[in-house]
């Protein structure tokens, strides 16, 4: 049954909202705009409160900052690293599960465990695996001739440990979501497709690819916006410390360095502005570049 | 090409959906297969196709046994029920796909599904989505999507079920062309008579698993081999009557071995037609309803041993009305205990 709205149900239903409008507007909104805000403090004393000046002093500085560019840099690697081989995997571990009948969900839950684990337990085990003398990682890689890496006490190794862990935690979400897609794909084009002499790989590219794009962009999308947003994963992995020599100092955790340790709260915010515009660009350039391939 | 099935039996688990069928299929003919839900007949189309494989028996293209060949590697054309067009793809990229999976040079094929366009009459839509068409419009591309590759048989799997009335019988019309110009080995699945007695050459009835007749439309019709047939063609449908003693028999002129075997008379409704008199008429009854639809005028006649219903009495019957019917002899259809028809010629 639809009303017609009138100002006194408008009120109402403004009453029914507002508990969750005032707890997004105070956790969310204000400090949205409040950073934003910030960005543009100069001598600012957090305890009076007291603004000395306005100007763009704090981009200033991060630009000029080089390990503000080691952050960034370091964030390019981390997406470009984890976003494509998380999307590549899971879709393909997705076709499997698909494809078995037999303890499909057994093996769903599997995939989806190390999702719901808290980041920190999970960076806790690979810290073991990723042991340069005790881990399982190099033990197994010495059966193919490997000589032990020092995964989290090499600058060169630190990144390439992160990413990896990062995509083995991605995997679950991913994996649903593309079930998710797998399944909302009429069978019947596969039955047209092969009476049409489809081999399996022709009918992978022509068929299940196409059909799938819309969730390729969304598991894109959040793939992008949360591997730009990564902190935990550094932080617990080494042990509160932007890898050996920061060598996996990536651009949340040069926030939080700012904020917490270093009181800056003006370069923080700053910073915080330029990771959000990166974020929106990638985004948007993501949703034009996809709408050539999605068909509606 | 020919089509041969032999001794083939399919069950899905314990379901058994095809009981040790074997049938041949001519070269160039449009053979219907026509059964209710559930008769078998998408499963055999399938079992062509090679989308399933039967649990025994063999199938052969002309002298080639391809039962255990993929569908992939069958080369055969199929329209589906739904005709489960590629969404993401144009009409023309649609009728290319079997020769884009074949690798068939761009230019070849353009050209190809072009040529096929004109045949099924969609070469002004080639460039729109399948959402964009209407259910015809689908339905031809369907078509001409599963001709572009030639292959030597066409299989269609009710393929005019999502269709309007009208439109239904034109795209049957359609099809029966296309046909007779592509001289293409077309089987043709429905459950709707009207649908296969207009476009077959062939007509194949299934029963639960089992083939009932395989024979022309005119013979299905004039002669059934037992009472589902009967029963399953014409509409009204024929009337079926019991051997009863409200059977005026004498009026028939049956010889003794006749009636003795016969367990039930069918007489389809427009053979029968209305006499003077009690004696002279098979059975008798009152007028229960008329039904008048444009020039059809139908007579439901409530007998004794139930309603009787006759389509070309010639003389609008008011409710109520007494009635006497009567049948040519050579009209009648008898059927013994296992409701098979009686080889009336056969007895002495």
């Amino acid at each position: 049954m639809m009303q017609k709205p009138t100002w006194k149900s408008t009120l109402k239903s403004f009453l029914y909202l507002a508990p969750a409008l005032i707890f997004i507007g105070i956790f969310n909104i204000y400090p949205i705009f409040k950073s934003l805000a910030m960005s543009f403090y100069e001598n600012y004393n957090i305890f009076t409160g007291e603004v000395g000046s306005y100007g763009l002093s704090n981009f200033k500085e991060i630009f000029s900052d080089p390990s503000f560019y080691t952050a960034i840099r370091n964030t390019f690697i981390f997406v470009l690293g984890v976003v494509p081989a998380s999307i590549i995997i899971s879709l393909f571990v997705a076709m499997m599960l698909n494809r078995i009948n037999v303890l499909s969900s057994f093996f769903r839950s599997i995939y989806f465990l190390p999702f719901v684990t808290s980041t920190v337990a999970v960076s806790i085990v690979w810290n073991w695996l990723y042991h340069t003398r005790y881990g399982l990682i190099n033990y197994f890689l010495s059966f193919v001739g490997v000589e032990p890496m020092a995964w989290l006490t090499n600058p060169k190794f630190a990144l390439p440990a992160l990413i990896i862990m990062s995509i083995w935690k991605g995997l679950g979400y991913n994996i649903i979501l593309f079930l998710v897609g797998l399944n909302n794909i009429d069978k019947n084009y596969y039955r047209a497709a092969r009476v049409d002499g489809a081999s399996n790989w022709q009918q992978f590219v022509n068929i299940t690819m196409p059909l799938l794009n819309p969730y390729i962009l969304l598991v894109s999308i959040i793939g992008v916006i949360n591997s730009f947003k990564v902190f935990t994963e550094v932080y617990s992995l080494f042990s509160g410390r932007p890898g050996p020599a920061g060598s996996a100092l990536t651009m949340v955790f040069y926030i939080y360095e700012k904020f917490y340790t270093e009181y800056q709260y003006g370069v923080a915010t700053a910073a915080g502005i330029v990771l959000f515009l990166i974020i929106l660009v990638f985004t948007l350039l993501q949703r034009l570049v996809s709408k050539r391939f999605i068909y509606n | 090409m020919q089509v041969r099935f032999e001794d083939i039996n399919m069950a899905f688990d314990e379901n058994k959906v095809l009981n040790n069928i074997s049938f041949q299929i001519p070269e160039s003919e449009l053979v219907t297969i026509l059964g209710p839900s559930g008769c078998g007949k998408s499963t055999t189309l399938m079992l062509i196709s090679g989308l399933i494989f039967p649990n025994s028996g063999k199938i052969y293209f002309g002298d080639k046994d391809v039962t255990s060949l993929d569908a992939v590697d069958r080369k055969v054309g199929m329209v589906f029920q739904n005709y489960a067009l590629y969404p993401h793809l144009t009409v023309l990229e649609n009728i290319q796909f079997p020769l884009k999976m074949q690798k068939v040079p761009k230019k070849e094929r353009v050209e190809r599904a072009m040529e096929l366009a004109k045949l099924v009459k969609i070469e002004e839509h080639i460039n729109k989505r399948p959402k964009d068409l209407s259910g015809g419009q689908q339905q031809r591309v369907a078509i001409a999507r599963a001709l572009s590759k030639r292959p030597s048989l066409l299989l269609m799997d009710e393929p005019l079920s999502n269709l309007d009335a009208r439109l239904r019988i034109e795209m049957r019309e359609e099809i029966r062309r296309i046909q007779q110009e592509t001289n293409i080995t077309t089987i043709f699945v429905t459950h709707d008579q009207e649908e296969a007695l207009s476009i077959s050459d062939n007509i194949m009835i299934l029963n639960q698993g089992d083939i009932q007749q395989y024979s022309t439309p005119t013979e299905l019709y004039n002669y059934p081999e037992n009472l589902f047939v009967a029963k399953f063609l014409g509409t009204p449908i024929i009337n079926s009557l019991a051997m009863n003693e409200a059977l005026n028999l004498p009026s028939l002129n049956l010889k003794s071995k006749e009636i003795q075997m016969t367990k039930t008379i069918a007489i389809r409704p427009e053979n029968l037609y209305e006499v003077e008199s009690k004696e002279d008429a098979l059975i008798s009854g009152t007028v229960r309803f008329v039904e008048i639809i444009g020039k059809n005028v139908t007579v439901h006649v409530d007998t004794e041993i139930g309603e009787i219903v006759a389509t070309e009495l010639g003389f609008v019957h008011k409710q109520g009305d007494t009635i006497h019917l009567a049948v040519n002899e050579k009209d009648l259809l008898l059927f013994d205990d296992k409701e098979n028809t009686i080889q009336r010629g056969a007895l002495k």
